[in-house]
């Protein structure tokens, strides 16, 4: 199935080698010796040319069979269903949804209403400023651990980047019970050692009662949860400095801060746009941690972020129209946010 | 397991076109103190890294009286299995890790099976739309869950899939193909399509140079894409959560069931400490496999810059 077969329109033979290499391997075929090289098995001798159209032909629609069970798939568990959040983002869910009737159209109430309603609207400030927060408190430690890592000997390096790792693995659920206990108002480490520090106020305080207490916790967990991965791709980017470039600028006269800003950063510069990115798009989504943190009794109607928030109103409460408004809005700031990310994977890779 | 992670660093390293540059290697320039000082805050931030995976394995070993005791145990003397035992006896761990498992096995097989033959379309055959569904894919792998799982609950109740192991497979067989296909496209395009037309001038018919040649070199990949679906249907909590509403639990659900069902009364946290043990070893022996490559299939275009 190898050959650089199949390409939209068969009889021109010439064409393939206009196929813009797009895959460096595939371009790499002697394509100029057409025929005899190799055909398939059977078809040395008379015609030279012949052969390969008919194989061609019976090739042709083979990279459309390969992808068809995968975007059967998409299609179904993916595409459908956007499709029908948003056409249900337009509906108007009320109590009579509840007993069969079909829900009507109500154009743009529900989105609306997410802006002047004060709760729901809270809700998406508050999700996109945790997000923020997050993403940038998250790759600003994750830089700076990299950087670390390049300044350590080889023995601690291995140490810290094994305690990265470990954390790194962890399952979010097994995360999450960990870090609850670590926080438990009655015997969690943190109040005790709060305690022996001497701030005798957090003997059995407790932190998820407070919106904004509850908010600081998630945000410890996210964060070190998501640094390891952070500190890993910049630390492979940093990699990439050379340290004769480096060294040369000193001698230059450059200082510590030029070496970084002129040298340094615009090497890393693509990684940590991406990884910055990556990071905006995966705090959006938060759910698993403020479910488990919600689990141990605070109040859901003011800790909620936009996951919880149309888990609780969609799935909960069969309000379908509000919660697919909020999908909605989910899903426009991930795909703008995405693009910059997906452009230049497809750069890269020369599609 | 980081040697891994530095292999990976180096072999981009070479592959980098810039030129043959090597990490940045630091010259020992009698700064020693500077040094001494970044190891030490490297030490104290490994131990802030790693505390609370070793604070679940080690409170796992202990009584009761231990962890509720005015000053915390730091290391397991005089510990036991004992949490482990009540919490394998509870009969609902094995429910959970068997439908667990058969929830993973198919989202494995299902997703190499797809995920391979649409690579191998994207990387050896070039046409109309292959671009588009490339663009689709890369898409499709940022849409969140906590953006659809709303649309995908409805969808699946009214296919009367609700508490059923189908349901939740086919969400994260979707889930997981899009970044599958991506990851092995590198891989079958690291193959030389060359490889296999030698070996059929020497007289393999097509299908056997692909089995005997090809896919050889491809079992790597097929092992890291595997462990990838593996390690996302496993860890999923969000879908499980919306879609699993019955008895029927993963391990996930279960786990976090154990702070919930006792948030009344006081917590064991002795066994939920087990139970998170046992959920989580697993994950990470796998996660320590693979997670090279994993890091280099997201960020791999960047850092090559």
């Amino acid at each position: 199935m190898a050959t650089k077969t199949p390409d939209p329109a068969p009889p021109t033979w010439p064409s393939e080698q206009g196929g813009e290499a797009s895959v460096v391997v595939i371009s790499s075929l002697p394509d100029a010796a057409p025929g005899p090289t190799f055909k398939g098995p059977g078809s040395v001798g008379s015609g030279q040319v012949k052969p390969r159209p008919v194989k061609r032909r019976r090739w042709r629609w083979t990279p459309y069979f390969l992808i068809t069970p995968a975007v059967a798939i998409l299609l179904l568990a993916l595409a459908y269903p956007v499709g029908w959040q948003f056409v249900t983002s337009f509906k108007e869910f009320g109590l009579s949804q509840q007993f069969g009737q079909p829900a009507e159209f109500a154009g743009l109430d529900n989105y609306i209403a997410i802006v002047t309603n004060s709760s729901t609207w809270m809700v998406v400030v508050r999700s996109v400023v945790f997000c923020l927060v997050n993403a940038f408190l998250t790759v600003a430690v994750g830089t700076g651990l990299a950087s670390l890592m390049m300044a350590l000997p080889k023995a601690v390096r291995l140490i810290l980047q094994v305690a990265l790792l470990l954390a790194w693995a962890m399952p979010v659920v097994a995360v999450m019970t960990v870090w609850n206990w670590l926080f438990d108002w009655n015997h969690g480490t943190i109040n005790w050692l709060a305690v022996r520090l001497g701030a005798d106020s957090y003997y059995h305080h407790n932190w998820l009662e407070n919106p904004l207490s509850f908010y600081a916790v998630a945000t410890i967990i996210v964060v070190w949860m998501s640094v390891p991965f952070v500190a890993f791709s910049l630390y492979a980017g940093l990699t990439q400095v050379s340290g004769e470039v480096l060294e040369a600028a000193q001698i230059d006269g450059a200082n510590w801060w030029q070496r970084f800003w002129r040298i340094v950063l615009p090497i890393v510069r693509p990684v940590l746009m991406i990884v910055l990115l990556l990071q905006i798009i995966w705090d959006l989504r938060v759910f698993t941690q403020i479910r488990m943190l919600q689990d141990r009794g605070s109040f859901a109607s003011q800790t909620d972020l936009l996951g919880t928030y149309i888990y609780r109103e969609g799935v909960g409460a069969n309000h379908f129209g509000m919660a697919a408004a909020m999908s909605v809005f989910v899903l426009l700031i991930t795909l703008v946010a995405a693009w910059p990310y997906v452009r230049s994977l497809m750069k890269e890779e020369a599609i | 397991m980081a040697a891994a992670k530095e292999r990976a660093a180096n072999r981009r390293g070479g592959d980098d076109s810039l030129a043959g540059h090597r990490p940045a290697r630091r010259r020992a320039s009698g700064r020693t103190l500077g040094r001494l000082a970044a190891s030490l805050l490297a030490l104290a931030v490994a131990v802030i890294w790693v505390f609370p995976v070793y604070w679940m394995v080690n409170s796992a070993f202990l009584p009761n009286t231990k962890l509720s005791a005015s000053t915390p145990t730091f290391l397991p003397f005089g510990g036991s299995l004992t949490n482990f035992k009540l919490v394998l006896s509870q009969g609902n761990f094995m429910a959970a890790l068997r439908l667990s498992l058969v929830i993973t096995l198919i989202t494995v097989a299902a997703t190499l099976l797809f995920a391979f033959l649409a690579a191998l379309a994207i990387s050896r055959y070039h046409f109309k739309g292959r671009k588009s569904f490339v663009l689709a894919v890369l898409f499709i792998q940022m849409l969140p869950a906590e953006g659809l799982f709303l649309a995908q609950y409805s969808m699946i109740r009214d296919m009367g899939l609700l508490n059923k192991v189908l349901g939740v497979s086919l969400i994260y067989i979707a889930a997981v193909v899009p970044f599958t296909v991506w990851m092995l496209r590198g891989f079958v395009a690291g193959i030389p399509a060359d490889l296999e037309e030698a070996a059929m001038v020497d007289g393999l018919s097509r299908t056997k140079a692909f089995f005997r040649i090809t896919f050889p070199l491809l079992a790597p990949g097929l092992v890291a894409s595997g462990v990838y679906a593996f390690l996302q249907a496993w860890n999923e909590f969000t879908i499980a959560l919306v879609l699993l509403q019955g008895q029927s639990k993963t391990l996930p659900l279960w786990l976090r069931g154990f702070i919930q069902q006792s948030s009344q009364h006081e917590i064991d946290w002795g066994q939920v400490m087990a139970a998170s043990t046992l959920v989580a070893v697993p994950v990470i022996v796998f996660f320590m496999l693979v997670q090279g490559r994993m890091t280099s299939g997201l960020v791999a275009g960047a850092v090559k810059g």
